[in-house]
């Protein structure tokens, strides 16, 4: 099978696509104890800016984050140990569902605290012009963040600093159940953002391939004009706000416009890119295989590994 | 060698030898470069390093806390200064949701090395939004280290510790103290957190102060020791980590105590120090330990009332004079240190 971007982004998204079913299936069981906020509907944006990003690119997100770990990692042990709450997991199960991170790949953090992250990658991709390294630092975040003040905050210090970081805004319109009517006294942010020293991209696109090449055109920007970029990505969320179920029956969004957005789902449309691409069934069902077992085996050393000993509560507070 | 300095001349030689030392150092926040150079402590720092290791920033305090953690994580050493402490808890979310945990969620494959500068301490009738200390609520917060000089020779050292811990540090600066001049020896370099200063030894009745309450207490033991009361007083100089071994020794010896913070006494440090005291001298003490602190209320602009807000050394002498059973000794002539004669205004 020969390695194209198309088959890495599809390679990503399958993975989150299925990480993110393994845990719907077992979430029941209750060895998972840590709520879920999960990225199903919003796999194109993860895939797409972490390839962008290359392998010297940093990131941050929200607590939204297992679709940007895998994106960045494409590793599932420590991921499902962390979500078990298992000695293996990256933090031995002191960070959970939220916090994921994986330094030694660029991913430095998430936090459930909204729009938190934002300024933690202006001082990272600061640190990066003062250490001339060629680094993008981008950080993911919603339509609810963009609210908080740490935004605008990070957003006029980035551009006043012209560090090179990428603002991704990964935009559902939705803040838990409240749309982003009822929070935007404006029109529009990315007219907003436009009046800043940064430049602006904007797509509703579900296709990975799009995003990514997007991104990229955002990426070229921070470099050629040593300004910030900002990157607004619409998706759909599939799933309720928190947790692994369905909510369409809350009266507050429609099944109708789920399946609007289904009926070209990230995934499956890059799957069909594929088999136009000239790949054949077969070498995709092998690929998925490989993933479905990846998966299957972490998921069993996870739950084999055993907790943290009681005295792991004192071990990395001070350096 | 030893050498005469001011405590703003300490912080300002810290800073310098480490930017020079370390060239991931660097400072920033509102107003860190503009001609007043946060009183004094980063004269020079901008024509000696240049603007990228020293400038001043948007009025952005939480943003600016996340920024300072970001660059520590990714291989810088930050300073980050307020110039009022109470500006600093427009950062609070930072501080206390992020940089205090980051290590910590990170599974210790991260460390936080930034340095947080706060001034505190009365000025030119300041009144509550420019006046408060809250060590007390910084060191409440598991991965967070407080240090609090009182002399220029901590100041000195404490920083240059503050600024080569891996660990994010609270450094507490009174403004009052930028004035005090001591002397500092160049050999002793870092001082280590964690343990108390003896500022003056004594036998009857142990005062433990926090940063400009030292002043306070030296004062009063330099009169009560002409009624031949001998105090002992000792500064913790840093609140969190707090090793109190020294100051239990102390009070096991004078079997007394005065905790006079620089602070609200409710739910303070003082009542936290008090406690400590009264579990390892349980039955040692001869008297029950008196705290002193701010009056419980905000701080009142106008003099006569925020004298009152604020407790000095008049009141160590009288708290000293009924642990230990005296009359009150006159204190006509004595001469205190007095605000008036010293500052002026306008902020
Ligand atoms: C500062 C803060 N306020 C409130 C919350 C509660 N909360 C959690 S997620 C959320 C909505 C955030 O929406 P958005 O940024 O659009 O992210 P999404 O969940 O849609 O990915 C809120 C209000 C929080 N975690 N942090
Ligand atoms: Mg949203």
């Amino acid at each position: 099978m020969t390695d194209t971007i198309n088959l890495r982004l599809y390679r990503k998204l399958y993975l989150i696509r299925k990480a993110e079913q393994t845990i719907i299936d077992n979430y029941e069981n209750d060895e998972m104890k840590t709520p879920m906020h999960m990225s199903a509907g919003a796999e194109a944006i993860a895939a797409g800016v972490c390839l962008a990003l290359g392998s010297h690119g940093q990131m941050l997100s929200s607590y939204r984050s297992h679709g940007v770990y895998l994106a960045n990692t494409e590793e599932t042990d420590l991921f499902f140990a962390e979500l078990y709450g298992k000695s293996k997991g990256m933090a031995k199960g002191k960070a959970g569902s939220m916090h994921l991170s994986s330094v030694e790949t660029g991913y430095l953090g998430a936090s459930a605290i909204v729009a938190s992250t934002l300024p933690v990658a202006v001082g990272a991709a600061f640190a990066n012009k003062r250490k001339g390294s060629d680094s993008i630092a981008a950080v993911f975040f919603g339509d609810g963040a963009v609210d908080e003040g740490d935004f605008w905050e990070s957003l006029n210090l980035a551009c006043v600093l012209k560090v090179p970081v990428l603002f991704v805004m990964e935009d559902n319109g939705l803040a838990v159940h409240t749309p982003a009517s009822r929070r935007h006294g404006y029109e529009s942010i990315d007219n907003i953002v436009s009046q800043f020293n940064c430049s602006v991209f904007q797509s509703d696109t579900t296709d990975v391939e799009s995003i990514y090449e997007l991104t990229c055109r955002a990426i070229e920007s921070v470099k050629k004009d040593g300004h910030p970029s900002f990157l607004h990505l619409k998706y759909y969320r599939y799933l309720e706000h928190v947790g692994v179920h369905e909510d369409f029956d809350s009266g507050y969004r429609s099944r109708k416009e789920f399946e609007e957005w289904y009926a070209r789902d990230p995934v499956l449309l890059q799957r069909e890119k594929l088999l136009t691409d000239g790949y054949d069934e077969a070498e995709i069902r092998g690929l998925e295989r490989a993933i479905d077992d990846q998966i299957s085996r972490s998921v069993k050393l996870a739950q084999e590994a055993q907790h943290s000993d009681k005295n792991e509560i004192y071990r990395d507070l001070s350096a | 060698m030893k050498r005469s300095i001011s405590y703003r001349q300490a912080l300002n030689e810290a800073i310098v030898e480490e930017m020079s030392r370390d060239e991931t150092v660097f400072i920033y926040g509102i107003d860190v470069a503009d001609h007043k150079r946060i009183f004094g402590t980063t004269k020079n720092i901008p024509e000696k390093f240049g603007g990228d290791r020293c400038f001043s920033t948007p009025l952005c305090e939480d943003t600016l806390m996340g920024f300072g953690l970001g660059a520590a994580i990714n291989g810088l050493r930050p300073i980050n200064v307020h110039m009022r402490v109470d500006f600093l808890l427009l950062a609070m979310n930072q501080l206390v949701n992020m940089v205090s945990s980051y290590r910590y969620g990170a599974g210790g494959r991260l460390k936080v090395p930034l340095v947080i500068r706060a001034i505190i301490g009365r000025g030119w009738g300041q009144s509550y939004q420019h006046s408060k200390s809250m060590h007390s609520v910084f060191a409440h917060i598991p991965g967070l280290k407080v240090v609090m000089p009182t002399t220029p020779n901590d100041a000195k050292g404490l920083l240059i510790s503050a600024i080569r811990d891996d660990n994010p540090v609270v450094f507490i600066e009174h403004r009052w103290l930028y004035d005090a001049v001591g002397e500092v020896s160049d050999e002793d370099g870092p001082i280590p957190f964690g343990v108390p200063n003896v500022l003056r030894a004594g036998t009857d009745l142990t005062v433990v102060a926090t940063s400009w309450m030292n002043v306070e207490a030296l004062k009063a033991a330099e009169i009560l020791e002409k009624h031949g009361v001998s105090l002992e007083v000792l500064d913790p100089r840093t609140i969190s980590p707090l090793e109190d071994a020294a100051i239990v020794e102390s009070v096991m010896k004078t079997r007394r105590c005065i905790v006079a913070d620089n602070d609200w006494t409710f739910s303070g440090f003082s009542a936290e120090l008090a406690s400590r005291i009264y579990s390892s001298c349980f039955g040692v003490l001869r008297s029950p330990i008196e705290r002193i602190g701010f009056e419980f209320t905000p701080c009142p602009c106008a003099r006569p009332l925020e004298n009152q807000f604020y407790p000095n050394a008049i009141n160590i002498i009288r708290a000293a004079e009924r642990l230990l059973g005296m009359d009150p000794v006159d204190l006509s002539g004595e001469d205190f240190y007095s605000y008036e004669n010293k500052f002026r205004g306008p902020f």
